[in-house]
């Protein structure tokens, strides 16, 4: 029996071997992760980011559908600068780029497929109901915080920035004050 | 000084999108690589069993900071032209621990929900369109948010400055804190693998 079950899990993972690739080894993405934002400080002055896009983007759509309105918006008429269309906004083309790269290395490692990330215990449906309200929380801290884990986490920890240190505490004691109780959509 | 390029002149606005491109494709490949585009790998740091969260954040986090330190203790990199957010403490830290919530609940955070998306993942996709509803959302609510958005400004602040610690002892104490803490992140990983074992003979 054992050695049965043996066999099974080898083959199984020699199965998962040939889809898709282990992920890489957590320090070195780490510093590979490092490095990208060591070049964005040298080369342009500024980090990373990604929910300043989002910021841009939607201002950009309020701006089509109603135009007076996006201008008398405090929040919104931040990124639409007069004379330049908000989508040739620095972190809209960095966001583009995630894209295509975290596409490169799914691709490289074969890991691109569709796909629903879930535990065992909660339906597709539920799970993508919580993705979306999960965005949507998300998108209401990175607005109040000025940034998210790439802009505020990654980004101002690295220039030992005071802000951006006391946020990635909160950040990090959030998920673990409530991680209990969303364990059955994951675990 | 010949750093930030962009800052000194050294290329001009169209230019700087080609850049903002490709240290985006660097971006999003190694969050990739990192696992990052799988919300189950993602969330299994607040549950304990893979602290690679952790691990990436802070191993980036002491690479681009000691980097940035030895290119401007060079000479060649101006610190003070680097773009810092300010600090609005209270705002950060309301900020904070919604977006921690919102992590657990969502399974991403925008930039990993862009590599979910890229690499196929539904729920991942679904992030991207709730975390764009969130941001509208906040826009049109924003008169009455402000007072809370505003809150606790005391302008751009760094922790030296803030605790009285010179630069480059802080750094160290950092980097000190981050070896600390990925010993301590290994040796829970190993407590937690240990209890997940089936007790088999």
């Amino acid at each position: 029996m054992a050695s049965v079950t043996h066999d099974v899990v080898h083959e199984a993972a020699a199965e998962k071997a040939r889809v898709a690739q282990p992920y890489m080894n957590p320090y070195l993405a780490g510093i590979g992760l490092g490095l990208v934002l060591l070049a964005a400080f040298v080369l342009v002055g500024r980090g990373l980011g990604a929910s300043g896009a989002f910021n841009s983007t939607i201002a950009w759509l309020v701006s089509l559908v109603a135009p007076g309105y996006a201008r008398s918006n405090e929040f919104l008429s931040a990124y639409l600068e007069e004379g330049t269309h908000p989508l040739k906004a620095w972190l809209v083309f960095e966001v583009a780029g995630a894209f295509v790269g975290a596409l490169l290395s799914g691709l490289l490692a074969g890991r691109v497929g569709v796909a629903v990330e879930k535990g065992p215990r909660v339906s597709v449906g539920a799970r993508l109901a919580f993705a979306f309200v999960g965005g949507g929380l998300m998108a209401i801290g990175a607005a109040f915080a000025r940034g998210c884990t790439s802009g505020q986490a990654l980004t101002g920890g690295a220039l030992l920035n005071l802000g951006s240190w006391a946020f990635m505490m909160c950040v990090f004691g959030g998920a673990y004050a409530v991680a209990f109780f969303f364990r059955r959509q994951w675990r | 000084m010949s750093a930030p390029f962009y800052e000194l002149g050294a290329f001009g606005d169209e230019a700087s999108l080609i850049v903002a491109f490709l240290i985006g494709i660097g971006f999003g490949f190694f969050l990739e690589r990192a696992g990052f585009g799988s919300a189950r790998k993602l969330v299994s740091q607040f549950y304990l069993d893979d602290l690679r969260v952790f691990k990436v954040m802070f191993t980036a986090i002491v690479t681009a900071m000691l980097g940035v330190t030895y290119l401007s203790w060079a000479g060649f990199l101006d610190l003070s032209l680097v773009y810092l957010v300010p600090t609005y403490w209270i705002a950060q830290v309301v900020g904070g621990l919604v977006l921690g919530v919102g992590f657990v609940v969502g399974g991403y955070c925008p930039g990993t929900s862009v590599a979910a998306t890229a690499t196929g993942k539904l729920d991942g996709l679904l992030f991207v369109l709730g975390f764009a509803t969130g941001t509208l959302g906040f826009a049109l609510a924003f008169p009455l948010v402000k007072g809370l958005y505003t809150a606790g400004d005391v302008g751009t602040k760094t922790l030296p400055q803030v605790l009285g610690i010179p630069y480059g002892i802080l750094v160290f104490g950092v980097v000190l804190m981050a070896v600390g803490g990925f010993m301590g992140a290994t040796w829970v990983e190993r407590k937690m693998a240990a209890k997940a074992l089936p007790a088999v003979e």
